[in-house]
Formats: C-alpha cells, structure tokens, sequence
C-alpha cells in the first residue's frame, strides 16, 4: 500500500504544473486545460484523505467538484467560442479589453 | 506525471488535450488503488469522456493552430523559479515529515457506490439539488454565450 505522502506529492505536482501552465501559455484552450489540471490534483488529495481517514464524505466532495468542473468547461467553452468570433484569435495578449 | 509535463511542452493544443486525456486515465487509475470504484468510473465518463471532447470539439472548430512565442516577463523568471523551488522543497519536506508510513489493507477501503449513494442522497441532499441548479444555469448560460449573435434578439419576421 502506498503511504498518503507520495498521493500528496503527486497531488501537489499536478497542481503544480496547472498553476506554471495557466501562468506561461498563451493559448487560451491551454489556460483552461490547466485549469482542469488544478481540479484534478485537489481531487487526488481528497481521495487520498478519504481513504486515509475512511471518510466517504471526501469522496461526495470529488463529485461535487467533478459537477462544477463540468458547469465550468461548458461556461468556459461558451466564453472562448463568443471571443473568438468578435476577435478572431485565442491569444489571451491580444484579448485586452472587455468591450467588443 | 509524464502526461502532465507534456502538456506544458506540447505546443499545439490538441497535443496538450490528448495528453491531458492521458493524465486523466492515470487518475482513474490511482482511484481505484485508493478503493473508489464509483469514483474511478465517473473520472472516466465524465472528465476523459464529456468535458474533454468539449475540449477537443472546440480545439477542432476553432481550428487552433501552433502557438506563438512570447517573450515573458525577467523579473517573473528571476524571482519565480527559485520561488517555486523552496516551496516545493519545503511542502515536500514538510508532507514527508509528517507522515506515516502505516498501512491500510486493500479490503478495508470505503468506496463502494452503495455506501455513497446513502451519503449523497441522505446527507448532502441539499448541496445535490443546488448543483443541479447550478448545472441547468450553466447549460442556458452556455447556450446564450455561443449562439450566434443575429439569433440573440430572437425577433422572427
């Protein structure tokens, strides 16, 4: 059985990378998929306090979190598709102002 | 881990998904290690399988192409890198420290759906119906924001 430290580590890599990811890109469907990056290691840490403290209760977070995850990427979709057609380009530099 | 530092060197966004994807199978995996079937299932479906061929879906219709080059900020390379090295030298200093190393036995592990349909649908009833709330708004929101702009005044002649 793994120890709960190296689920911890792995959590904090992979939030880790989302965070270097959302910071250096400049694709703005790479920001978001970075975003999800973030989410997912957050759930990698629940799951791992659940099955550390045998709590079920973590595990109906990750849920939770897997629902607003999925209301945000249709959100986030939407947004980027709307941009995109008044702007025509993903670069989030050339995307500076919030009025059409 | 490989699948996740590949999805910052890819360039090109769909590599960044397809490796994305991959990241995702591999969390899947380490649920069900941990003893979370149900939730190992539900990464699949709806992360790996929903969210991203939106993903990929929108890549493909915007028809994105390579990324261009920019040049980033030295003060953010100056202080961010060794920033970011202490801390994470600390927190792993730190989680290795703290942590025990006792094991728990396959078997014993919660996580079967049953148990977690009792919590969902007992304890946190209420949190379920808001989310379901909240997906409906995401939806109409998502529908608004992409229709086409000539449709949004919604006159029919």
């Amino acid at each position: 059985m793994v120890p709960l430290s190296y689920y911890l580590l792995l959590s904090g890599f992979l939030f880790a990378c989302g965070v270097v990811g959302f910071l250096i890109k400049r694709n703005i469907i790479t920001i978001f998929m970075s975003i999800e990056l973030m989410l997912n290691g957050v759930n990698l840490s629940f799951v791992a306090f659940a099955a550390h403290w045998h709590a079920l209760a973590g595990q109906v977070f990750v849920f939770f979190v897997m629902v607003v995850a999925a209301a945000e990427a249709a959100v986030g979709l939407a947004i980027i598709i709307s941009v995109y057609r008044t702007r025509e380009t993903l670069n989030v530099d050339q995307v500076n102002l919030l009025k059409l | 881990m490989g699948g996740a530092v590949n999805l910052l060197a890819q360039r090109h966004p769909i590599n960044s998904a397809l490796s994305l994807i991959a990241v995702m199978a591999a969390l899947a995996g380490e649920y069900l290690l941990l003893g979370a079937e149900f939730l190992a299932a539900v990464q699949v479906i709806v992360y790996a399988g929903a969210i991203m061929v939106l993903f990929v879906f929108v890549i493909m219709l915007l028809n994105a192409g390579e990324e261009e080059e920019t040049k980033g900020s030295r003060i953010a390379i100056l202080i961010g890198v060794p920033g970011m090295l202490i801390a994470s030298v600390l927190m792993a200093w730190v989680v290795l420290w703290r942590s025990g190393t006792e094991a728990v036995a396959i078997g014993a592990l919660p996580g079967a759906p049953a148990d977690i349909a009792q919590l969902l649908f007992h304890d946190f009833l209420l949190p379920f119906e808001v989310t379901s709330v909240l997906i409906l708004i995401a939806i109409m929101g998502a529908v608004v924001l992409a229709s086409k702009p000539d449709s949004q005044s919604g006159r029919v002649e």
